[in-house]
This record gives C-alpha cells, structure tokens and sequence, in this order.
C-alpha cells in the first residue's frame, strides 16, 4: 500500500503522467458529486427532521457545515502541496495549488453567505460577530491575500514559490487566529447559543450531512481537476506529448 | 518547518579565514543602524501618522469622554497595527533594488540572522518611539492612568510579533513595485490574534482585574515570531532575489 | 417524507425564503465552479490549437524564404 502510494506520488509529479490519469478520474468524481449532492439535497431538504428550536431554518445546515468544513481542509491542502513545492520541488503541487484556491475562497464565501442567511430566522440579524463567522471572514480574507499575491508577482517559480510560503505562514496561524477569536467571543458575548452547536443530533440529521460532506469533496475534485488540466495544458505547451495532443483534436 | 529550514540555512562548509557568525551578525547591526537612521522620514513618518488616525476618531466619533474612554484600547492598537505596517513596507525593497541582499545571499551565511538583525535596528527606531507616543495619544482619548503601563507593556510584546510577522509580508512583496495595498491584505489577518489580546490586556486593567493572562498571551505570541518568522522571512527574501 | 404535503414542502414552515435562497444560491455557486473551469479548459484547448497552427506555418513559411534566399 505504502509503495503503492510512493509511486503514485511520484507519477503525479509528472504533468503528461497527471493529465492522462486525471482524465481518467474525471468521470468518478463528477458521477460522485452528482449522486452524492442529489441524495443529500433530497434527503436533507424533505426527509430529515426540522429542529425543534429552529425549525425548516435549520436545514441551511446541510450547506453552511461542509462548505465551511471544505473552506477550512482546502486551506490546508494548499499548505501540503505548498510544503511539496518547496521541499521536494515538484513542479505539479503548484498547478494543484492554484487550482485550489479559487474553490477554497467560494466554499469560505457560502458559508459566510448562508451563515447571513441562517443569521436571519435565528438572531433577526444578517450579521452577527459569531465565532464561527469572524473567524470564517478572517479565513476569506486570507484567501484572498493568496490569490492577489498570485497575480501580482509575475515570473511564474517566484509566484508559486510565494503562495506555498504564505500558504504554509498561514495554515501555521489559522489555529492562533480561532483560538484568540473564540477567546474574544466568549469575552465579549457570553454564551448566547451559536448556529450549529447542537447538543446531539440524531443520525437522521447527521447521516445527511455526511453525504453532503462527501459530495462537496467529490466537487472538490471534479472542480480543482478541471482548473489543473488546463493549467498543465498552459504551462506545459512547448513539451512534445502536449502538441501530439491537440494536434489529435 | 525543520527541512526548509535546513534548507533556507545553507549549511555547508565556509573557509576557516571567515570571520564567525556573530561577528556578521554585530557588523550586520551596525550596517542597519546607519542605514537606517539615515533614513530619518521613513521612521518619522509611521508616528505621525499613529498619532493622526488616532486624532481623527475624536473627531469622527465625539470629544466626550464617555464614548471616547471605552473605545479608547481597540483605537490606539488599531493604529499601531497600520502604522506598524506602514513602516515595514520599505523594510528590504531597497537592499532588493541596490543588490545587496543578493550579496548577503552569495556569502554563504544564514540569511535569517541578518534578517533578524535588519528587524531588531528597525524595531528599536520605529516601534520603540511608537510606545514612548502611545501614553500620551492615551492621555487624549481620556485612557484610564491604571491601563498607561499595561498598554505599554503590552505594545512593547505585541510590537515584537508584529514587526516579525508583518516583515514576512514584506519579503513576500519586496518585488512589487508598489505593494502598500497587498502587503496590507497579506499580513493584517495574521495581526487579528495580537489585536484581540492586546486590547484585551487593556480592557482587563480598565475594568481593574489582572491582564496577566492577556501579556502572557501576547508574550507566548512574541516567542512564536521571533522563533519561527525568521526563517520563513528569510525563505521569502531567497523568493524575491530569485525573481529579480 | 418529513413534510405532510408538496406545499408544505416548498412553505419550509415560513422560512422558504432563507431556506430557498441559501440552497439556490450555493447550487450556483457550485455550478460556475464546475461550468467556468470547463468553458476555460476548452478555451485554453482552442487557444493553443490556432497558436500551434499558426507556429507551424510560419515555419514553413520562413523555411521557403530561406530556400528562396539559397537560389537567388
């Protein structure tokens, strides 16, 4: 298993060796997000029980939790394939990274909009500086700061040598940040009951949000594999297995 | 961070006729010294402007004292977050231009010492007076006399870690032509934990209990930076010179 | 089903708006993740395609003039 995964890595380091295999994965994780998203949908939307305090409201849950979870876990990601880059040199870990910060800041954007939304049936308030959403904003902004340091640097190694350091500068702070702002919450708000802190759920309810969780990770894939496909085509034009590629049409 | 560490190093063997790494690092700090106090409006200009933004609040928010008092703590640290950052913007944009970061890089030492020196001389000649001003921006916006010395113990630790971390951001950007803005939006969401608990080591004096918890926060903050930062400053200035 | 009826259903117990709103709009948003990164990858394909077409005939265009150079 371990050499199994050994040579795997190694292959992907390869661009040629990463656009066939992806292409081949392509169709398991869209048929994945597919299925996966439509049965949560149904069954988070129709089938699972309201909450007793919160009512219908409560099942913007099924979109707020794994987005802001996905939001988080695609942050750390870009900081993995940031290590890579600048350890072992692997060229592909910055195509992976790059594809992955545009759905990293649009999952961190859903769930600072469907928090808002959430925010309104259950405080009377489109915003309210919750724990969970200050430090979700703080995440959005340094999302952000990835993808303008991206565009502003310009020979292609210094950019992506740049955004795996500040990638992995702050995948280092993010728990420092959650941790001084859980601490300014409770200072400052003492325990009026956040959105999705629930005593426990029932597998009616969370069963859903696991399918939910596993499909917003197969779109994940299907997206950032896109992004990647195009990128390798891009930046790998002069190599002789690209030209025999478009010239096949 | 152990390997690029190793990395960033460049642990191989030098001549033995080289003189030791303490003596670059004392020769560094005075070369930053000179350099440095020459440069007598990039150090000027960051206090002036920390005592305007903290002069436009009264005016944008009320001269009384009782709506000025309470905001008083989250005011200043505000200001000494931008001010701070203002003054590190020009921090290695220079030494990037004239070529002699790319010097210190060839001869074989550590960058990350020589970056540390940099931030000790600018912190002694920028932060330092910005405490030294702080009492009396805090004298007029009626700060109470029991939260002066926690707010100045505690900008003299949260200055550490803010100088260390915002110097990351300026390595980063030391190869735009003009990145006052970006640099902004790579490094004040790393300043968010400094702000929480340095407002509230002042907030816990106001109201008269201990900001123990708060400046020790704010210390273990600092130790952080000063152990970590310079490695990844020195990995973002090997960035820049490489995109030179 | 939890809900006795359809228009129970879409009624979310008065909160169809938020309800609603927040699954539509993350349903887009997923979506233009999906629909923008295909679109791109076929442009980027098109683009250099016509770039790679275009190289070769100014090759063989410029291996003429060469030949041509030779005769004169």
């Amino acid at each position: 298993m371990w050499k199994w995964l050994k040579t795997l890595y190694h292959r992907l380091g390869s661009p040629k060796w990463f656009y066939q295999i992806t292409g081949s994965w392509l169709p398991w994780f869209a048929g994945a997000a597919v299925v996966f998203l439509g049965v949560g949908l149904v069954w988070g939307l129709a089938f699972a029980p309201a909450d007793y305090q919160q009512g219908n409201s409560f099942r913007i849950i099924y979109i707020h939790v794994p987005a802001a979870f996905l939001a988080q876990s695609v942050y750390i990601m870009m900081a993995v394939a940031g290590v890579v880059l600048l350890v072992w040199k692997m060229k592909m870990a910055d195509v992976v990274a790059q594809s992955l910060a545009p759905f990293g800041a649009t999952m961190t954007f859903l769930a600072l909009l469907t928090g808002a939304i959430w925010g309104v049936p259950t405080w009377g308030t489109w915003w309210m500086w919750d724990a969970r959403l200050t430090s979700m904003l703080i995440l959005f902004f340094l999302y952000l700061g990835v993808i303008a340091l991206r565009e502003a640097l310009q020979p292609q190694e210094v950019a992506a040598k740049a955004c795996a350091l500040l990638a992995i500068v702050g995948v280092i702070n993010i728990p420092i940040i959650k941790y001084s702002v859980d601490w300014w919450y409770t200072l400052h708000q003492p325990a009026t009951f956040t959105l999705t802190e629930k005593p426990a759920m029932p597998a009616s309810m969370w069963v859903p949000l696991l399918i939910m969780l596993l499909g917003f990770y197969a779109l994940l894939g299907w997206s950032v594999i896109l992004r990647a496909r195009a990128e390798v085509l891009k930046r790998e034009y002069k190599a002789g297995w690209v030209k025999e590629l478009l010239q096949r049409k | 961070m152990n390997k690029p560490a190793a990395a960033f190093c460049r642990l191989k063997q030098k001549p033995a006729n080289l003189p030791g790494l303490f003596a670059v690092f004392k020769a560094a700090l005075g070369r930053e010294w000179r350099m440095q106090v020459r440069r007598r409006g990039d150090l000027v200009n960051p206090l002036v402007f920390f005592a305007l933004v903290v002069v436009l609040f009264p005016l944008g928010i009320s001269p009384t004292e009782d709506i000025l008092a309470p905001v008083a703590p989250g005011v200043l640290w505000v200001a000494a977050l931008l001010a701070t950052l203002m003054s590190l913007d020009a921090l290695f944009r220079p030494d990037l231009l004239d070529g002699s970061l790319e010097q210190q890089l060839v001869t074989g030492y550590p960058l990350a010492p020589l970056a540390l020196a940099k931030l000790g001389v600018h912190w002694l000649l920028s932060s330092l007076p910005l405490i030294l001003l702080s009492p009396f921006l805090g004298i007029m916006l009626y700060l109470p006399w029991e939260a002066q010395g926690v707010m100045m113990l505690a900008l003299l630790l949260g200055s550490l870690a803010l100088s260390l971390v915002g110097a990351i951001g300026a390595a980063l950007t030391a190869g735009v032509g003009k990145s006052g803005v970006l640099m902004t939006l790579l490094v004040l969401p790393f300043y968010i934990p400094v702000l929480i608990f340095g407002t509230g080591a002042m907030q816990a004096a106001i109201s008269g209990g201990s900001a123990m918890a708060h400046l020790s926060l704010l210390g273990a903050l600092a130790a952080l930076a000063i152990t970590l930062a310079p490695w990844a400053i020195a990995a973002g200035l090997k960035i820049a010179v490489s995109g030179e | 089903m939890y809900f006795d009826s359809l228009s129970d259903f879409f009624n979310m117990g008065g909160h169809a708006l938020y309800v609603w709103s927040a699954f539509a709009i993350s349903l887009l948003l997923m979506l233009l993740n999906i629909i923008l990164p295909w679109w791109n990858f076929k442009a980027t394909r098109l683009q250099l395609q016509r770039q790679l077409r275009r190289e070769a005939k100014q090759q063989a265009n410029s291996s003429i003039t060469e030949q041509q150079g030779e005769q004169v």
